[in-house]
């Protein structure tokens, strides 16, 4: 009975004319709930699904390998898995973690289109999506980088990695000096998205 | 022949660090992409994609990220026969009159 979802709950627009793609985004959405392919209450559960993955999943996942050597190792050869430990279920999706150490710098980028780990850290930023920083990472991450604030050593090593739908990856920053006694939750703050993504380092404690 | 979406490598300006808040209607953009892989299992990550590639170059510079995905998605679903163009079509009439009423 899909038409009993027939939803024209009021449509929110921030100002002025709606944008051509909200407009067929919402003919698209009433269409398919009554072809019966999802339900109105489908849609909002899996936007409030979403909104809990968020670069906190990472940063509680970052501050668990800092403190835990085991469980490090364990993220390493395994993302998904490792991930699925600390509550945080990415499907089928891949995920492959890549370690910064001291002569390793990793940064992340998709350069056909934007592939990331949203089913972990929910939606990347916009700048990730952006035609330039596409452009660019893969050539000279090192200026792209210095436009995040991130100057590296010369005698370091940079990895850029290029992702796919089916192969999407994080970084594992390098825990700060100076956090040897905090605690797991205190140490997560220090990661943001721009160190999972490797345009920058963990923060240092301040 | 390279198309317009394979840009690695390609020479660049300063990347745009600006912050941008989704809107809800960008956000139920991306929950119908996930029912109709995941739960409806219609469409695949791999023909959204495919979508995307074919929007034509205007558009793909003109959208941003989840109205490549609308358009793709549209496109993928009256190619598949969920929907006809002309429901599109006529929905998007109403829907548009209906949010203009609303201004």
């Amino acid at each position: 009975m899909p038409h009993d979802h027939h939803d024209h709950s009021p449509i929110e627009i921030d100002e002025g004319m709606p944008e051509e793609a909200q407009v067929l985004s919402e003919a698209l959405r009433e269409l398919l709930i009554e072809k019966g392919l999802f339900t109105a209450d489908d849609v909002t559960k899996q936007v409030a699904a979403m909104s809990k993955r968020t670069p906190g999943n990472g940063a509680a996942i970052v501050a668990r390998a800092w403190t835990d050597p085991d469980y490090k190792s364990r993220l390493l050869s395994n993302g998904p898995s490792a991930a699925k430990e600390m509550g945080f279920d990415i499907g089928a999706a891949q995920l492959l973690v890549v370690e910064n150490t001291p002569d390793v710098h990793n940064v992340i980028v998709c350069t056909l289109c934007s592939c990331y780990p949203v089913l972990l850290l929910g939606p990347s930023p916009e700048w990730y999506k952006s035609k330039n920083y596409r452009k660019r990472t893969v050539n000279e991450p090192r200026a792209v980088l210095k436009e995040f604030g991130t100057e590296l050593p010369d005698s370091m090593e940079v990895r850029v990695h290029d992702s796919t739908a089916d192969m999407r990856y994080m970084v594992l920053p390098e825990r700060p000096q100076g956090t040897e006694d905090w605690t797991e939750e205190k140490l997560a703050e220090l990661v943001n998205v721009d160190a999972l993504i490797g345009v920058s380092t963990a923060n240092s404690p301040v | 022949m390279k198309s317009y979406h394979d840009i690695g490598g390609e020479p660049g300006g300063e990347v745009d660090q600006t912050h941008y808040e989704y809107s809800l209607w960008e956000l139920r953009v991306d929950a119908m992409l996930r029912l109709l892989s995941s739960k409806a299992k219609v469409m695949t990550i791999d023909e959204l994609r495919r979508g995307i590639e074919t929007l034509g170059e205007d558009r793909y510079d003109k959208e941003r990220y989840y109205g490549k995905w609308a358009y793709s998605i549209a496109a993928l679903m009256v190619e598949k026969g969920h929907i006809t163009q002309n429901e599109l079509d006529q929905r998007i009439e109403q829907v548009r009159e209906r949010m203009e009423a609303s201004l």
